[in-house]
């Protein structure tokens, strides 16, 4: 007698996701796979507040007023959970194309281009489309085999398509994209409130203590004090000035990838057709909009059946979709090219930035230079990686 | 529930209309794959329907602002608790497009996939072939331009 034994393994469907993002608590928190610099602004801020909360707190809530710790409290926590929310929620990755849906895409292209004759390179894969009677080029991306909606681009740290990309943040450990990008910016204005506030409020401190016991007692009474103001200086430079470049951007509704890559500046480039032309509605739409969903299933299940008797693997990449009971388990077999550049356009713009960038600096006037030993963030935090698909 | 004898033929996708910007909306270009199988304004309705799920649930007024403010103000922590709008709707779309599948597309042979399903792309539709008959439209021919 053959004793079949089917074990019957359930995975989610995080564990099969393409693209180059680690998962915890079982689907549920999505980052980067570089964490280093998240771990680090972790550290800095939570050190630096624990600092303040150890040393000036006690002296000042007795000596000014107890609401001081308390609203630094509130203050803290919030930077906490704008920071955990950008950095562990999902983007807005687009999942890729499954294979009919690329092969669907590809007999389109076939059928656009017509014949091509042997030798010849073929057109680079663009569609137009009209919005708001202007004229937008929509990529195909390779990676992804499919033409990226309008705004999204190819973030190459993450390997994913990501909607209204704006940047992927090394000190977030995430991409900002359309669903993480209000906590991004609630992230950075609640950091320099709570900078500001740390660093008036060491100020204050030394100058009262300095009062009663002398300023060389002070110091060697609370040495944090010093790291603390160290810290803040520069923080205070950096993250401000990264505050005001996103409200500057958020009036216009445009992302730092647009900005950096100067789609709506000069004169041969059309004008940016998601603005509003009002600064309240920008804002309002880009803060207050609609909270999108994830498309992108990370906790879905798919149970993988192994029989032990017979030979046959099991078939993980077989997305259980409820509605897609015949997905075929072979790769598409439509002339795909895998990960190939297509050519680059002729840019008319004049001034026009590179498109691969690396730690870029915004355009807007940031009052920094480097600085010296440890600063919490240097003057160009933003590392906007976009492969040139 | 499709026949228990029949077998994918092919499947037809449905593309964003991205005239009005970023907003989720569909195309209501009839594909001519369908042409045989259903009538033209169902297909329509289904699809404008859709697009008016869709466009209530990314409206933006006085709903989404409250939302918005309530939400900054706890941190983001209410959501936890309460259901967004955007996900109320999804509901709605996810009820309505099985209803649709149930009365009018099962019956012909077809099936409508949520768009969320395929990260809010395309609205697929697949074809059933009856078992008994050959399955005629294996290739498909491509629908002309995908509209603008």
């Amino acid at each position: 007698m053959s004793a079949v034994m089917i074990s019957r393994k359930v995975t989610r469907k995080w564990e099969k996701l393409p693209g180059k993002n680690t998962f915890c608590c079982d689907g549920r928190v999505m980052m980067a796979r570089q964490k280093g610099v998240f771990y680090l602004t972790l550290f800095l801020i939570v050190g630096t507040c624990a600092l303040f909360f150890a040393f000036e707190c006690p002296y000042l809530a007795v000596r000014l007023s107890a609401a001081i710790p308390v609203f630094a409290i509130v203050l803290f926590l919030f930077v906490m959970a704008m920071l955990l929310r950008t950095s562990f929620s999902d983007p807005g990755v687009l999942p890729r194309a499954l294979p009919e849906e690329a092969n669907f895409i590809e007999m389109e292209i076939e059928a656009a281009n017509g014949s091509i004759q042997a030798g010849q390179r073929p057109p680079p894969r663009i569609r137009n489309v009209q919005i708001n009677n202007q004229i937008v080029k929509l990529k195909y991306c390779y990676t992804c085999k499919i033409f990226r909606p309008p705004r999204a681009s190819h973030c190459s740290i993450c390997d994913n398509c990501v909607d209204r990309f704006d940047h992927h943040c090394p000190w977030v450990g995430n991409c900002v994209g359309k669903r993480n990008y209000r906590y991004f910016y609630l992230f950075t204005l609640s950091l320099s409130l709570l900078t500001i506030y740390i660093f008036t409020f060491d100020i204050v401190h030394v100058a009262l203590r300095s009062m009663d016991s002398g300023f060389l007692n002070t110091l060697k009474e609370t040495p944090g004090t010093v790291i603390e103001v160290l810290v803040c200086f520069f923080t205070l430079w950096s993250v401000v000035g990264l505050t005001g470049f996103h409200t500057y951007l958020i009036s216009l509704n445009q992302t730092t990838n647009e900005d950096i890559k100067g789609s709506w500046s000069g004169k041969n480039r059309i004008q940016n057709p998601y603005s509003h032309k009002n600064i309240i509605k920008n804002c309002c739409e880009v803060l207050c909009g609609p909270t999108y969903p994830s498309v992108l299933d990370r906790r879905g299940l798919m149970s993988v059946e192994a029989p032990s008797s017979t030979s046959s693997p099991p078939t993980p990449d077989n997305a259980a979709t409820k509605s897609n009971p015949a997905t075929p388990n072979t790769k598409t077999t439509a002339p795909l090219i895998p990960n190939e550049h297509t050519p680059d356009e002729a840019k008319p713009g004049i001034g026009t930035p590179p498109q691969k960038t690396n730690g870029s600096i915004p355009k807007e006037g940031k009052p920094s230079s480097p600085r010296g030993a440890s600063p919490k963030r240097s003057p160009a935090p933003i590392v906007v990686k976009e492969s040139a698909h | 529930r499709r026949p228990h004898s029949a077998s994918l033929a092919n499947k037809v996708f449905i593309q964003r209309d991205y005239s009005e910007g970023t907003v989720c909306k569909f195309q209501t270009k009839f594909p001519s794959e369908l042409d045989s199988r259903i009538e033209k304004t169902l297909f329509e309705d289904t699809v404008k329907t859709l697009n008016n799920y869709y466009a209530e649930a990314e409206k933006i007024g006085g709903h989404s602002y409250l939302e918005g403010c309530l939400a900054c103000i706890t941190a983001y922590l209410i959501f936890l608790c309460m259901e967004t709008r955007y996900e109320k709707v999804l509901k709605k779309i996810s009820r309505y497009i099985q209803e649709q599948n149930e009365k009018i597309y099962a019956p012909r042979g077809l099936l409508i996939t949520d768009p969320i399903e395929r990260g809010m792309r395309v609205i697929e539709i697949s074809i059933y072939e009856d078992r008994g008959s050959s399955g005629s439209s294996s290739g498909s021919s491509t629908t002309s331009s995908s509209g603008r």
